[in-house]
């Protein structure tokens, strides 16, 4: 297996994560040498195996839907990197955005 | 000690005198003393006026993965330092309902993705067996801190044997319940088919009762079971005459440390002289856990990290519009082996991906999960197995991050399977602690502790020796 620059960068895109040149070259060789390790699973019959697996309890538990479960101990405010009025606040899209007044 | 301010005042004085001079365990992130003070003393006030609880004045440590009101949750990761949940995880509530006190936030391998507690963004965890050595992770905080005698209970979290490894590598007591035995309201997601809450402890006893505290269904956590649960710390009585202990002999490899495999047979010996019958068996994909697990648990990481960015809580920042504000804010939050991670998970369920990555490792995940249940079904009980293959390495010894993956290939098949599992000590290698590995049925976490009780009482100082 062999990650490519270009894939490493998609990946990186797709999960906004931004990284410096000399990062994602490091980043393509590590994907490469652990994806390698994976190699042995498509030696695996897997014909007509399901990729579900119940695990501990049988079905999900279900509760009535009403009312927020908790109360929380803390405003948005508290928490929120930057909020208004109980909204949280964040910079305006791309294809909105003015060059010259963004901040 | 007497009584829960006696008691908090003797775990905050070790948890200083463990952290002083540059051999500082570095198990504790954060704690609130004046608090934990005033909760005991509180305690101690009530205690005529109510039922005690069962953990009646006990000071007990919280992995900082899992919320805590007051105390910080920073999952060991700058994108949350200083972030303080508004609300408190169920297992934390149901230690303090049962009469313990928080005494502190521990350290870990950041997002709880690591073996050995160096990944944490505040620095390493040191094992307090030898300073030069890891704890083991991700719950290495917790371990240490139960280990140097700070409390003898602490919460961890398990996805691929976050409890288990680090108890074994500092000579405690590391349970992983069955897949929805434990509530996860309030731990902060990693994989989410695979997470669950665990306890380290000092003792089999303590975490017989801690587990009892702790478990139970949650109506705010759907995965949670609602099966009953059984008084673990009766365990104790029950006899192991006729219990069948399968041995798998993929676990004992040529590569294994010939004196953890030593211990692990006089382990074995004396289950056999208890009456146990024990029995050589097989789990032929035990050698496919590692390429299967690393492939789920990071994509299910990829997609529930997505919510750290910048927006709701913990870091911000400033970038080019809200894209570049995402992407500046994930980049110098996540430390690397997090990134990496998250690469690999966004890779293996890509487009063109998916299917030979991700759908292939979930369908061999379920070969995995049958290994087990076909040895179940026929009648074997328990299984034991060592559980690292080696003792507490060097700071800095696994610089590849496969070989740092490969010290979970005893443990993680209990997770990819839903099963319950512990780790305790059976004996030292050159001083230090190897761990013994105890596997059951879902929901067997009884008959596992039964086992776990009766090896604890046989060994008595052996299992430090």
């Amino acid at each position: 297996v062999s990650v490519s620059l270009e894939e490493v960068r998609r990946i990186a895109a797709l999960a906004r994560l931004e990284l410096s040149p000399e990062r994602a070259q490091v980043a393509a060789g590590e994907l490469s040498t652990i994806l390698a390790h994976m190699e042995v699973l498509t030696e695996v019959d897997t014909e007509g195996v399901s990729e579900s697996l119940a695990l501990g309890v049988v079905g999900p538990a279900t509760r009535v839907d009403e009312g927020p479960p908790v109360v929380l101990h803390a405003s948005i405010s508290a928490i929120a990197p930057e909020s208004r009025d109980g909204f949280f606040l964040v910079p305006r899209l791309a294809t909105h955005e003015d060059p010259e007044t963004t901040t | 000690v007497t009584g829960p301010r006696a008691a908090v005042d003797a775990s905050l004085a070790r948890a200083h005198a463990v952290r002083a001079g540059s051999d500082g365990l570095n198990a504790i992130l954060s704690s609130d003393e004046s608090h934990a003070r005033a909760e005991a003393d509180d305690l101690e006030r009530r205690r005529d006026s109510r039922q005690a609880g069962a953990l009646f004045g006990v000071p007990v440590v919280v992995k900082d993965n899992i919320a805590t009101l007051r105390l910080p949750t920073t999952c060991g990761s700058r994108i949350l330092e200083g972030y303080v949940s508004p609300y408190e995880a169920t297992a934390v509530a149901r230690l303090r309902a049962a009469g313990a006190i928080v005494v502190g936030k521990t350290n870990l391998d950041e997002f709880a993705m690591g073996s050995s507690t160096e990944y944490s963004a505040f620095g390493p965890t040191r094992n307090p067996f030898d300073p030069s050595l890891v704890p083991g992770g991700s719950s290495g905080g917790s371990a240490a801190a139960v280990a140097a005698g700070i409390t003898r209970i602490g919460l961890g979290s398990e996805t691929g044997g976050s409890v288990r490894q680090p108890a074994a590598f500092c000579g405690v007591v590391g349970v992983k319940p069955t897949y929805g035995r434990v509530s996860r309201y309030g731990l902060v997601a990693f994989a989410s088919s695979l997470d669950q809450i665990g306890v380290v402890a000092a003792g089999v006893g303590d975490a017989a009762i801690a587990l009892e505290a702790i478990a139970g269904h949650d109506p705010l956590d759907a995965t949670s079971a609602t099966v009953t649960i059984p008084r673990y710390g009766d365990a104790a009585g029950d006899s192991l005459r006729g219990t069948v202990i399968g041995v798998p002999k993929e676990y004992f490899p040529e590569q294994l440390d010939h004196r953890i495999r030593a211990h692990c047979l006089r382990a074995l010996e004396y289950f056999r002289s208890l009456g146990a019958d024990v029995r050589e068996v097989s789990l032929p994909n035990t050698s496919l856990a590692i390429p299967v697990y690393y492939i789920i648990a990071p994509a299910e990481a990829s997609s529930n990290l997505a919510r750290f960015d910048g927006v709701r809580y913990g870091l911000r920042i400033a970038g080019d519009g809200l894209r570049g504000m995402y992407e500046a804010t994930r980049s110098r939050g996540f430390g690397p082996e997090v990134t990496r991670r998250i690469l690999l998970g966004t890779y293996v369920l890509s487009a063109g991906y998916y299917d030979a990555y991700y759908r292939k490792a979930m369908q061999v995940r379920t070969l995995i999960a049958r290994d087990f249940t076909r040895l179940f079904a026929a009648g074997t009980d328990l299984l034991f197995t060592p559980t690292t293959p080696t003792t507490p390495f060097p700071f800095g010894a696994k610089s590849d991050p496969y070989d740092m993956y490969l010290s979970d290939i005893f443990t993680v098949t209990a997770n990819l399977a839903g099963i319950p599992a512990m780790s305790l000590p059976i004996g030292r290698v050159d001083g230090l602690p190897a761990g013994g590995q105890l596997l059951a049925p879902a929901f067997g976490e009884r008959k596992m502790f039964a086992a776990a009780f009766a090896l604890e009482r046989a060994l008595g100082g052996e299992a430090h020796r």
